[in-house]
């Protein structure tokens, strides 16, 4: 091999050999994509148990929980909960959940693995940052595993991390040291990692479309994949820095949020004049947008579902790209909304009170752009679709609790309430969570080359379906009637009436956490032995459907396609039923709806 | 709170049932049935949805700021009774100026616990602190406008009591003030709502709001105990 | 715009180089926009992508230092506890150093560009000489921050001693980390120079970013002879 062809190389790498390039410091965009998928679900899975630990010390607070004696025998002595450990349970939770689940799932597993291929390309643009993305996250994801372990506890000062709490160190209690610095580290070295997938999510877009694959002929979802690195770049660009100033805090002795004459403990902190509400600027900064991280791809992968099941493109595609843009823009403007009792100037609140009553604009626009767009379509009845249909009804409900705490006025008497909880939970938690379940039945066949059980596909959907409203709903009430968030126990006369529905609503989970093992077994049991896919088996019409299932390693064999055509052309006559693929040359004879605009 | 109650309460059930009406409607299409739009497009339900929401935007807009307004806008009356709250890990202490109606200076070196100087006074030199009550319990008369100036003394907390529908972080190097009248005598917990530790569940006081001359007793046997 | 009729691509559609049979490479596309015979002549190639990696990755950190300077300014206005730092004298000379980099590494793209235009894949030296200029204004720029630093505690002002100082070593060794960084880029792209490998993109992309380095460092210049 002579200089010049292993330097074309090195830019961009050939077929993977062995074992370890092929399947574990892969540069292939496929098997990172299905490393952040397993990452996830490893991460899903360990929070849900956590969650299920918690509402478990929430109504039976005293009788002992198999198997935890030896998992954490320092924090949970004898397998009891703890009233720090089950802030340690809420912390790791809460970390767990956003940052390797919400953010990795629907933005980087799927987006790693279908972006380049339905833009027609055949890998990202820096494939060694690609990799270097996953195992940063790899890294972070043991880190905080290890700070759940620390001998001197596990972080407690939840996902949000405000100090001084979370920067004096141990003299703030148990769970503020090595734990809680730990943390701080694996947040860094999470937004790093991050910083490196959005910048590749970005320039693989811009510059590696395929011939006639324009920016609005590119499917709903590498749409809203490609907002969502646009705003993930920004997000975790500010958290990095405000990071970093957080451990300085805790390790080097600065005063970045830690102000003067704090007695922690009867002792005097050696610390001076720093700003506490400077962090929550910082983090909320980031932690608004990351809302978003979450629930735009979700939103681009179900509209590209719905659109496949209804059997038409939506009402308008453009409609749709610019509310998930505007979506996008005006999360930057509304972090204050979760300071309205900080202490931050009143005034301050209302002004970002309007912009965040100003979201609920573009949100309904989607909402009335997919529920309009059933109206008169032949929908097919998928575990996919259903998921997907499911997605809108969550968001419809976590949004509508937007309103409520939108208000200061309303926010101060539900601030740091179940209802707050509720409300995220439903929007951001449960409805993400179905578009990466909507997402997984749908290209799980493109994936594994092997179809999942529908039947057993559609009674996980209602179990889980039922199940999220029976947990969630309550939370609303709780939370109208004062109960305070982050209580290891309700020790308060007025919450004493409200303990039913905390057994309720830990029924409730431990049960529909139950209904997932059909997830798993279906997951499993159809990546060995489920049906051969064909090609395209929901005949769709966008480019990962043109390549084999599971793709070749350079995903089109060698051959780029030709983009002719908008990503959605069903409801038309085709060669083979009533859908054209993107890269079919062949002509579409009449416009066959109006309102394609 | 009703308004938006009652227009949140509208857009949920007319969303989820119009979602489920049309998923059965057009779940079981016969073949051959052709593709229709819903009336009006794309762009009716745009122009629906800005108009609509729009205006709901600037309705919950003005009243939410005119209700924002009245509480935080206002400074409080001259005739307001001031009281300080001091926060800590994993409790809330009051502190009444006594009759001179002055504070005494905190001195964080002189906060103990052991020795119940909650507050870091320093009762040997400083005039002001003499007279000054502190207790565990908050009571305030009926009608009477209250002062809350709130000090935290180790991390964050907050001052949450559901009744008052008040709630005010404690904000660490950030003395802040929040001023509300109490109109209905009765016994209420005054509860933490920012994670301050392990003992955040734990940390609530209680708020007892009686008559002027019930509240002039409470406070001499409050002093008596000094 | 009714795209649901049958248009032909919307893209100009592009010249792509030449491919030669059998290299292995196989597609179409970004794959062989590499001069693959060591001749410049295709390296007035298309593939953009480093150049927009770079401008992606240029957003985030301008986000980063505008975290960084608003932290500066409220941190400044939360307490009185700001005290003023005379900046360490080697600065002004830091200064002078890396826009003259900036300035020695534009000579070596002028030269470097002439060479592409000429097409002759032997004279690489001279855009190297000047690359390697560059290299070492770079070093001694992070060299003479380290000097800065040395002062600094030489006057017994450490990370943890004032504000202002917190966020002197914050700013300026944030701001030398990412100028390692483009040093490594610069090295990358000398090595490939030397292999007559380079493609016009890569060092475009390594310039930007360097000049970048060079703007970002006026301004926290600035920001500290103004703020400290």
């Amino acid at each position: 091999m002579d200089e010049t062809s292993r330097a074309s190389q090195a830019a961009h790498h050939a077929p993977p050999q062995g074992f370890i390039r092929n399947y574990i410091f892969s540069l292939d965009h496929k098997i990172i994509g299905k490393q952040y998928y397993g990452l996830a679900l490893l991460a899903v899975l360990t929070g849900m148990v956590l969650s299920w630990l918690m509402r478990i010390h929430l109504v039976w607070p005293n009788s002992p929980v198999p198997g935890l004696k030896w998992l954490a025998h320092t924090s949970a002595p004898n397998g009891v909960i703890t009233p720090e450990y089950y802030l340690s349970l809420m912390t790791m939770h809460g970390t767990l959940m956003v940052f390797f689940v919400l953010t990795n799932a629907p933005f980087a597993a799927f987006g790693n693995y279908f972006l380049p291929i339905q833009i027609g390309a055949e890998d990202m643009a820096f494939p060694r940052f690609n990799m270097m993305s996953f195992w940063m996250t790899f890294l972070a994801f043991c880190v905080l595993m290890a700070a759940l372990f620390v001998g001197d506890g596990p972080p407690i000062s939840g996902w949000t991390a405000y100090p001084p709490l979370s920067a004096v160190g141990a003299v703030a209690g148990p769970g503020q040291g090595t734990g809680q610095t730990l943390w701080g580290l694996s947040i860094a070295i999470f937004c790093i990692a991050s910083l490196l997938g959005s910048l590749n999510f970005i320039s693989t877009t811009l510059d590696l479309r395929a011939r006639g694959m324009t920016l609005m002929r590119m499917p709903l979802s590498t749409w809203a994949w490609f907002i969502t690195a646009c705003i993930a770049l920004l997000a975790f660009a500010v958290l990095l820095p405000a990071c970093g100033l957080l451990i300085l805090d805790r390790l080097a002795g600065t005063s970045f949020f830690v102000p003067a004459n704090l007695v922690v403990s009867d002792q005097i902190q050696p610390h001076s004049g720093g700003s506490p509400l400077l962090w929550q600027h910082l983090f909320w900064f980031f932690g608004h947008p990351e809302v978003y991280i979450a629930i735009v791809p979700a939103m681009g992968i179900v509209s590209h579902i719905l659109i496949n099941a209804m059997r038409r493109p939506m009402l308008s595609h453009k409609v749709i790209i610019y509310s998930l843009m505007s979506l996008g823009f005006l999360s930057y403007m509304v972090w204050g909304h979760h300071m309205f009792v900080s202490g931050m100037n009143p005034l301050s609140s209302l002004m970002f009170s309007f912009p965040t009553l100003v979201i609920t604009i573009p949100s309904t626009i989607l909402t009335l752009i997919w529920i309009g767009s059933l109206y008169g379509c032949k929908l097919r009845i998928t575990s996919a679709s259903l998921f997907a249909l499911g997605f809108v009804s969550l968001f419809v409900s976590g949004g509508v609790s937007g309103f409520f705490l939108a208000q200061p006025s309303i926010d101060v008497l539900l601030h740091a309430t179940y209802f707050v909880v509720g409300h995220f939970h439903l929007v951001m938690g449960v409805a993400a969570i179905f578009g990466v379940f909507a997402a997984t039945y749908f290209w799980f066949p493109k994936m594994f080359g092997r179809m999942m059980n529908e039947r057993l596909g559609k009674i996980h959907f209602w179990l889980t379906f039922v199940g999220a409203y029976l947990i969630f709903m309550p939370f609303h009430y709780l939370g109208m009637a004062g109960n305070v968030r982050r209580y290891s126990a309700f020790v308060n006369d007025y919450l004493q009436p409200l303990l039913p529905v905390h057994r309720f609503i830990t029924i409730a989970a431990l049960a529909t956490g139950a209904a997932q093992i059909i997830f798993l077994y279906n997951l499993i049991h159809s990546r060995f032995r489920g049906e051969p896919a064909p090609q395209n088996p929901w005949e769709a019409t966008s480019l990962e459907w043109t390549v084999p299932s599971p793709p070749p390693w350079d995903n089109f064999a060698g051959k780029i396609p030709v983009v002719y055509h908008d990503p959605y052309q069903y409801g038309v006559k085709g060669a083979t039923g009533d859908y054209v693929m993107q890269d079919s040359p062949q002509k579409i004879p009449t416009v066959p709806e109006e309102g394609r605009r | 709170m009703a308004d938006t109650m009652i227009e949140a309460g509208v857009s949920f059930l007319a969303a989820q049932i119009i979602l489920a009406v049309f998923i059965w409607w057009f779940s079981t299409s016969k073949p051959g049935q052709k593709i229709r739009n819903f009336p009006g497009g794309a762009r009716g339900l745009v122009a629906a949805a800005i108009v609509l929401v729009g205006l709901e935007v600037l309705a919950l807009g003005v009243f939410g700021q005119k209700a924002w307004a009245n509480i935080y806008f206002t400074p409080p009356g001259p005739n307001a009774m001031p009281i300080q709250v001091q926060a800590g890990q994993f409790a809330f202490y009051f502190r009444y100026p006594g009759p001179d109606g002055k504070f005494g200076p905190i001195h964080p070196e002189l906060i103990n616990e052991a020795t119940q100087n909650i507050f870091g006074l320093d009762l040997d030199h400083d005039q002001d602190s003499k007279d000054d009550i502190v207790t565990a319990q908050m009571a305030v008369p009926v009608n009477r406008e209250i002062h809350l100036l709130m000090h935290a003394k180790d991390v964050g907390h907050s001052f949450y009591v559901r009744e008052l529908r008040i709630q005010q972080d404690f904000v660490p190097g950030l003395d802040l003030s929040l001023h509300f009248t109490a109109t209905t005598p009765g016994k209420y917990e005054i509860v933490c709502t920012q994670l301050c530790g392990l003992g955040h569940y734990n940390m609530k006081a209680y708020l007892l709001v009686m008559s002027q001359a019930d509240f002039e007793n409470w406070l001499k046997q409050q002093a008596a105990m000094q | 715009m009714a795209t649901t009729v049958h248009e032909p691509p919307r893209v100009r559609p592009r010249k792509l180089p030449s491919r030669k049979q059998g290299t292995g490479s196989g597609g179409g596309g970004w794959r062989d926009r590499t001069p693959s015979d060591g001749s410049f002549l295709a390296v007035g190639d298309r593939s953009t992508a480093s150049k927009t990696g770079v401008w992606v990755g240029l957003a985030a950190i301008t986000m980063s230092f505008a975290a960084l300077t608003s932290a500066l300014v409220v941190r400044q206005g939360s307490a009185a506890d700001w005290q003023h730092v005379t900046l360490p004298r080697v600065l002004y000379l830091n200064t002078l150093v890396l826009v003259a980099s900036s300035f020695t590494l534009e000579f070596a793209r002028r030269r470097f560009s002439r060479l592409a235009f000429l097409g002759s894949g032997e004279a690489t030296a001279s855009p190297l000489r000047w690359l390697y200029v560059t290299l070492s204004l770079g070093l001694l720029f992070v060299g003479g921050q380290y000097a800065a630093w040395l002062q600094l505690k030489s006057q017994g002002l450490y990370l943890a001693t004032t504000p202002s100082s917190s966020f002197f070593y914050v700013l300026t060794a944030v701001h030398a980390l990412h100028v390692l960084g483009g040093l490594g880029g610069l090295i990358y792209v000398s090595s490939k120079l030397r292999r007559s490998a380079l493609r016009k993109n890569t060092l475009d992309a390594a310039s930007h970013y360097w000049h970048f380095m060079d703007i970002l460092w006026l301004y926290l210049f600035l920001l500290l002879w103004v703020k400290l």
